[in-house]
């Protein structure tokens, strides 16, 4: 017989102004891989948080091994045989791997004994084929290498329950596979497992069960046998979704940004560009399909004059503009959508009007020689709020108070509206929800369809195929592929992804 | 060559700047940790003449120097309570808190210390010399023949290096400083360890204080500390946040202020204000130099530094 080790019952919480959880009921067998499935803000992250100790329910209680647990942090967590890995891995990028996972581990005397850890590490990482060199520090792994640490740290400690928190988005198809493997065998050694996901057809390799939620209340919970990827759909959004954009032909536009052998290090001082070259043409999209971390967000800094590049050339037009000043590079009719939308691309105490003129400030109709209208300035964030669908409080509130899909909204809006010859938008989906997202998309295909170079930076595969016309695959700082959109190969791409050599790619 | 009595003169300076060395060592490590933990303390200045204070006016009224330097180091370890429960209970700013203290530190020993002004204390503490290490020529001399306290420096610095780098309670507080988050999520009390260290840094700062009053010019002065807690402020980034690399930066200064109390004494024709202006100079020029090469390695700021932590606080 399967017995429940972990039991949500009524689980309600709330945060200011948001209902996260609204009386949840949530089991896990053992031996068993149970997804929560949902979009952006349905509150999967939340439940887990309340399981982890990180929340704490305002009503509710957590059964675990059908014993009421009061669980007030993640070290009472840890005590019920509860592990979580965070979407943001919990490492200390400057500690090594041994001193992440003894961190906070309280059956360790005052002085730490190297040795004895190390082995058991090894005698993990053999069992359940987690491969990672212990005297590393974190900073010098890969993305997937992290991740192995985090399962490590968990396992380490004797977790029975591991949480899983949308554990995929960073990886590679290879990495996902592999880490199937794992979970795979975790599950056969006795463990559950709650994996957390919005991507349809991982969730039906990888779980036996799947809870769906949607705005913080359980749709229903299928067996994986009686699921289909439409119908998983359905209950998640609860309309079906159609991502179809109609589009011009591609038109063989004139060479708006050139590359050449771009090199450049990142903020630690680590080359990160190692000899970029590329080219987007006026009216395509060209997308860079890569796994976080190989140099897309150097690049992008790279184009827009935010980081000094050390060797190679950016032509805008026909005129070079490395290393020139970002207000220069502006003027030649290069707009960006940066990664952060909160601390590069907006300025989060400042109102939505301060931040929709934050590019036309100084021009007319805005402002005159001195002066700034308000008027006018209030009128044409009026225009872009109804143009955009933009749900803000008042427009004289901060920012920070909007979703975040309304605020990449704002920014979307007023880069776009200027009317770029050259649009750099870096992950301009992440974390937003489906009606947030199609706007974006659609967005940056009139953009295209207007004319623009459009250069898509993103994690997001299918994304990147359904947008591009062009796709080039960037890996430690090279574009090592470039694959026409149409006949896009999603096997390939990944395995370019994942650094693969000998692949039989068209060259560009 | 070195003639005898110069010779005798610089190890009579370096021995001097040991001594002086030591009134900054201390605070020194104390701010290394709490920074470590992510918690910045610029009440420094403040909490050590809170400590100084308190050490004189214990050893004045009891003639016992060990008694006031204990009573010197919890003095700081209070004050410095105030300072950890502004900024991690209540999550205030850290640099304004710590500011605020060095300005109540200095107004309240100067309010009590009116009636000590220019006493003296007439204790004198023993030196005593090491066995074996004393015996080293010319080194013996400057390290090994000092008051207990100065040997008590030494082993803060060194345990303190074991405790950051070899034990279960250093990879809590580096972690603490570097992604509190993370160090939460793993099961370690942030807000405890913030505290902890915090209260580590005031007893120290503490103990600077006291040493500076008790052994160093033992009588009271206004001011007495002189912005020798900014000089520690300035050390901890001279010293990349490592407290072996303290005792080097300390005595340094020591050695500059050693010298500048040695060219008084001989009478130079260089103005003293001058020549007191030296230490500080020494502290904008180290400071300047520290944070080129931190800046160019990228490594020693923890990097939550100055930042509060909340846990459900997105």
């Amino acid at each position: 017989m399967e017995n429940i080790v972990l039991e949500a019952r009524n689980i309600t919480k709330y945060f200011p102004g948001i209902l996260a959880n609204d009386h949840i009921n949530f089991d896990l067998y053992s031996k068993e891989v149970h997804t929560l499935l949902g979009e952006n803000g349905a509150g999967k992250t939340t439940l887990v948080n309340i399981f982890d100790g990180l929340y704490y329910p305002n009503e509710g209680e957590v059964y675990v091994n059908g014993k009421i647990a009061n669980i007030n942090s993640p070290l009472d967590a840890m005590k019920f045989g509860i592990g979580m890995i965070h979407q943001h891995f919990m490492l200390v990028d400057t500690l090594t791997v041994v001193e992440n996972v003894v961190l906070g581990f309280q059956k360790q005397g005052f002085r730490l004994d190297n040795n004895s850890i190390v082995k058991k590490i090894q005698e993990i990482s053999e069992q359940y084929n987690l491969k990672v060199n212990p005297y590393a520090k974190i900073w010098q792994l890969s993305v997937g290498e992290q991740q192995r640490v985090e399962i490590i740290k968990m396992l380490y400690r004797g977790a029975n329950i591991l949480i899983l928190d949308e554990p995929t988005a960073v990886l590679t198809p290879q990495e996902i596979d592999s880490l199937f493997l794992i979970i795979n065998k975790i599950k056969s050694d006795g463990k559950s497992v709650i994996f957390i996901s919005h991507k349809l057809e991982e969730v039906l390799k990888v779980s036996d069960r799947i809870t769906v939620l949607k705005k913080g209340k359980v749709v229903g919970t299928v067996n994986k046998e009686h699921a289909t990827e439409k119908e998983l759909a359905l209950m998640m959004v609860g309309r079906e979704v159609l991502f179809r954009f109609d589009r011009k032909p591609t038109a063989d536009g004139k060479d708006i940004l050139k590359i050449e052998n771009l090199e450049g290090y990142n903020d630690r001082g680590v080359k990160r560009l190692k000899g970029v070259n590329l080219t987007v043409k006026s009216g395509e999209i060209f997308g860079i399909a890569g796994v976080a971390g190989n140099g897309q967000e150097e690049l992008a800094e790279s184009i827009t004059g935010l980081r000094k590049s050390s060797k190679g050339k950016i032509f805008i037009g026909s005129c070079e503009s490395t290393n020139l000043l970002p207000s220069r590079i502006l003027k030649k009719g290069v707009n960006y959508i940066p990664a952060d939308r909160i601390r590069t691309g907006l300025i989060p105490n400042l109102s939505s009007v301060d931040n929709a003129i934050l590019r036309c400030y100084m021009r007319k109709p805005i402002s005159n020689t001195f002066t700034v209208n308000f008027t006018k300035a209030k009128d044409y964030a009026n225009k872009i709020i109804t143009e955009f669908n933009i749900m803000v409080p008042r427009l004289d509130a901060p920012v920070k108070l909007l979703s975040g899909g309304n605020m990449q909204k704002l920014l979307l809006a007023r880069e776009i509206l200027e009317e770029p010859i050259l649009l750099i938008a870096v992950h301009p989906t992440r974390g937003l929800d489906i009606g947030a997202t199609e706007l974006v998309r659609k967005k940056l295909i009139e953009a295209r369809d207007k004319g623009a170079a459009v250069l898509l930076i993103s994690e997001d595969l299918d994304e990147i195929i359904m947008l591009s016309d062009r796709i080039g695959v960037i890996y430690d700082g090279k574009i090592v592929g470039l694959v026409d959109s149409k006949n896009a190969q999603i096997n390939n791409i990944g395995l370019m992804m994942g650094g693969s050599k000998n692949l039989n790619v068209q060259k560009g | 060559m070195l003639g005898p009595t110069l010779q005798t003169i610089l190890i009579n300076l370096l021995y001097t700047a040991v001594r002086s060395g030591t009134i900054i060592l201390f605070p020194t490590i104390g701010e290394i940790f709490a920074e470590r933990s992510g918690v910045m303390n610029l009440g420094i200045e403040g909490m050590m003449i809170i400590g100084a204070f308190f050490g004189f006016v214990v050893t004045y009224t009891t003639k016992n120097p060990y008694l006031g330097f204990v009573a010197g180091m919890l003095a700081g370890g209070v004050a410095s309570l105030i300072h950890a429960f502004i900024v991690i209970t209540l999550q205030g700013r850290q640099v304004v808190s710590g500011l605020a203290l060095t300005i109540f530190g200095l107004g309240i020993t100067n309010f009590y210390g009116q009636r000590f002004i220019n006493a003296q204390l007439n204790v004198s503490l023993s030196r005593f010399a090491i066995p074996l290490l004393s015996k080293i020529p010319i080194i013996g001399i400057i390290f090994f023949k000092q008051d207990i306290f100065v040997y008590f420096s030494y082993i803060v610095a060194i345990f303190m290096w074991y405790v950051l780098y070899k034990t279960k309670v250093g990879i809590q507080l580096r972690a603490t400083g570097e992604n509190a988050a993370a160090a939460d999520a793993m099961g370690v009390n942030v807000y405890a360890t913030r505290y902890f260290w915090t209260f580590f840094g005031g007893l120290l700062a503490g103990a600077g204080g006291a040493y500076l009053t008790i052994v160093y010019a033992p009588f009271w002065l206004d001011g007495i500390t002189a912005g020798r807690g900014w000089i520690a402020v300035a050390l901890v980034i001279f010293a990349m946040w490592d407290p072996i690399n303290a005792i080097f930066g300390a005595y340094l200064f020591g050695s500059i202020d050693a010298l500048q109390f040695l060219l008084q004494a001989r009478g130079t024709t260089i103005p003293s204000s001058l020549l007191s202006m030296q230490p500080y100079l020494l502290t904008f020029i180290v400071i300047v130099i520290a944070s080129l090469i931190v800046r160019l390695k990228h490594i020693g700021v923890p990097r939550e530094l100055g930042l509060p932590f909340s846990r459900e606080e997105k």
